[in-house]
C-alpha cells in the first residue's frame, strides 16, 4: 500500500510578531522584528533588557474569566492559535472525525509563570495556601486538553517535552500519525510563555541571552532573544483535503530525529546533520530538492556556526545554492514552540513563494558562509524547504515541507 | 601582577566547582588542561561572583580561556570597587 500523503490546511499563530497568521506574515516577509524592551519584568532586575514578548493580547477577548482562571498564558496562546488554525482549515466535525484526531503539542516548561507565582506567594509573601488550579494550569499538556475539551476530539492528544525541538517533535509525531493511519487529522504545533522572573533569571546565568538583539549568522552576534507565543498546523490527509476541497498550504513530506550523545549544551555538527539527513530521507527527497532551510539560527556564537557547518556537510555544492534564514531574528527564540512558529514560517514561505529574511545581519562571518537572506525577504519558488530545532541536551528535529502548486 | 590572596581564592574557586584538588591548578593552566568546558566555566563564573560579591559582564566572560585570564579579570573587577573581605553568601 503506498504511503498516505500528508497536507496543511490550516495555519495559526500568535508571537510578537503578529497575533495572527496575516499580521505574522506581514511582519515576517517584510523583515520587522518583534523585539523590544521587555515590559513583564521591571527594568534593572536582569543584564537583557530586550525580548520577544506578544503585542496587545488580552486574554479577555479570548476566554471567560473561568477559563482563563484555568489556563496559564502559554496554554492561552495554544488555544488561540489552535482556533485560527481549525477555523482556518474549515474542518467540519463529524463524531467520527472526532474520535479519529489526534492532538500532539509541544511545551519546554508549560505553566512557569503560574508556577513562579504560587512559589513567589509561598516562599517571599510566606502564605501557605497556594491556588488549587496551580497544577491544572502548570501541566505541560494543559493547551492540548483545553482544545481536545473545546471540540470534543476524543482521538490520541498528548505533549512533548524536548526543550528547543518540543514543537518539531510533536509535529513530526503527528505528521506521521497521520501518514500511517493512526489517525485521520492532527492538530499540531505549540506554545511557550516565560517572562517570569524565576526562569529568566536561570537563563540570565547561562551566559547566551543577547544584550542588544538577535543577529543570526552576523559575526557580531552576541545571544539569542527570548520569545513567546504559539502556532499550530492542520495536518491532514491528501485525499481527504481533496474529498472536501480544503485550501492546501504545503505538503509534509519527511520527519527526522536524532540525538548528539555529546554534551548536555554544546552542540555538534554530527548530530543536526544526521536529523536534516534523516528528515531528507523520510520524505523520498533528493538534498538538491531542497531550496530553502528555516534554521535553528539562535544568534549564538556557538549555534550558528555548528548548523553551518551541518549543512554544509549534509547538501556539500548544494549549500551553496539553496537558501538559509533565522526568523528567531524576528520572532525571538520561543523555546519549545519554536518549531510550531517556524514551521508556520516556512509554510507561508512555500505557499506564497516568498522566503523571509534574517534581519538584524550586519556583518558577515566566514564560520556562517551560506546564503542566510539577510534583512530583505526574496521572491523564490523553492519546492522544498527544511525546518531545524535543535534542543539543549542535543535532541535534533528536523521537518521537510513540499510546495504545493 | 596578580594580587596573591585573591589568586589563591580564585583557584579554590575552581577547584571546588570542578571537584578538582587546587594544587592541580596554576595560573598558567588553560581550562582544555583542566577539562572545563563552556558549562563548566559559566557555573566557575556564578561561583565567583558569589563568592567575591561581583558582577562578570557577558561579553568579558566569553574569551577567558585560562586560569591566568581569569584572575586578571577578577582582579580587576575585585579592585574596581566592591568589598570582598568576605563571601557574599555563607555557604
Amino acid at each position: 500500500m503506498p504511503a498516505r500523503r500528508v497536507v496543511v490546511t490550516g495555519i495559526g499563530v500568535i508571537s510578537a510578531i503578529g497575533n495572527s497568521v496575516a499580521e505574522f506574515s506581514e511582519a515576517l516577509f517584510a523583515g520587522q522584528p518583534g523585539i523590544r524592551p521587555m515590559t513583564a519584568i521591571a527594568p534593572g532586575l536582569l543584564r537583557f533588557p530586550n525580548a520577544a514578548e506578544v503585542q496587545g493580547f488580552d486574554p479577555s477577548r479570548h476566554f471567560d474569566e473561568k477559563e482563563i482562571g484555568l489556563l496559564d498564558r502559554f496554554a492561552q496562546f495554544g488555544v488561540v492559535s489552535a482556533r485560527e488554525a481549525i477555523a482556518d482549515s474549515g474542518i467540519e466535525w463529524t463524531p467520527q472525525l472526532r474520535e479519529r484526531t489526534a492532538i500532539v503539542t509541544g511545551s519546554c516548561v508549560g505553566g512557569k509563570l503560574t508556577e513562579d507565582e504560587g512559589f513567589e506567594t509561598l516562599y517571599r509573601h510566606n502564605i501557605t495556601r497556594v491556588n488549587p488550579f496551580t497544577i491544572p494550569r502548570t501541566m505541560a499538556n494543559a493547551g492540548a486538553s483545553r482544545i481536545s475539551l473545546e471540540y470534543g476530539v476524543t482521538g490520541p492528544a498528548w505533549t512533548v517535552s524536548t526543550a528547543c525541538s518540543s514543537s518539531n517533535h510533536a509535529i513530526g509525531q503527528a505528521f506521521w500519525m497521520v501518514r500511517n493511519g493512526s489517525a485521520e487529522m492532527a492538530i499540531t504545533g505549540g506554545s511557550e510563555a516565560v517572562f517570569s522572573l524565576g526562569f529568566l533569571k536561570a537563563w540570565e546565568a547561562m551566559r547566551v541571552v543577547s544584550p542588544d538583539t538577535c543577529r543570526p549568522f552576523s559575526k557580531n552576534r552576541r545571544g539569542l532573544i527570548l520569545g513567546e507565543g504559539g502556532a499550530a498546523l492542520i495536518l491532514e490527509t491528501l485525499e481527504a483535503a481533496r474529498a472536501r476541497g480544503a485550501k492546501i498550504y504545503a505538503e509534509i513530506v519527511g520527519f527526522g530525529m536524532s540525538s548528539d550523545a555529546h554534551h548536555i549544551t554544546q552542540p555538534t555538527a554530527e548530530g543536526p546533520a544526521r536529523a536534516m539527513r534523516a528528515a531528507i530521507c523520510d520524505g523520498h527527497l533528493q538534498p538538491e530538492e531542497i531550496g530553502y532551510i528555516n534554521a535553528h539560527g539562535t544568534g549564538t556564537a556557538a549555534n550558528d556556526s555548528t548548523e553551518t557547518a551541518a549543512i554544509r556537510s549534509v547538501f556539500g555544492e548544494h549549500a551553496d545554492l539553496l537558501a538559509v534564514s533565522s526568523t528567531k531574528s524576528m520572532h525571538g527564540h520561543v523555546l519549545g514552540a519554536a518549531g510550531a512558529v517556524e514551521a508556520v514560517a516556512a509554510t507561508l514561505a512555500l505557499t506564497k513563494g516568498i522566503l523571509p529574511p534574517t534581519a538584524n545581519y550586519s556583518e558577515p562571518d566566514p564560520a556562517c558562509d551560506l546564503d542566510v537572506i539577510p534583512n530583505e525577504s526574496r521572491r523564490a519558488e523553492v519546492e522544498c524547504a527544511l525546518s531545524n530545532s535543535f534542543a539543549f541536551g542535543g535532541l535534533n528535529a528536523v521537518l521537510a515541507f513540499r510546495a504545493w502548486r | 601582577m596578580p594580587d596573591d590572596d585573591l589568586t589563591r581564592r580564585i583557584i579554590d574557586v575552581i577547584a571546588k566547582t570542578q571537584h578538582i584538588p587546587s594544587e592541580k591548578i596554576t595560573l598558567d593552566s588553560t581550562f582544555q588542561e583542566l577539562n572545563i568546558d563552556s558549562l563548566d566555566g559559566i557555573n566557575i563564573l556564578f561561583a565567583l561572583e558569589s563568592e567575591f560579591n561581583v558582577n562578570i559582564p557577558d561579553d568579558a566572560a566569553q574569551n577567558i580561556r585560562t586560569v591566568r585570564e581569569m584572575v586578571d579579570g577578577v582582579t580587576r573587577l575585585v579592585l574596581g570597587g566592591a568589598d570582598t573581605s568576605a563571601p557574599a553568601h555563607a555557604s
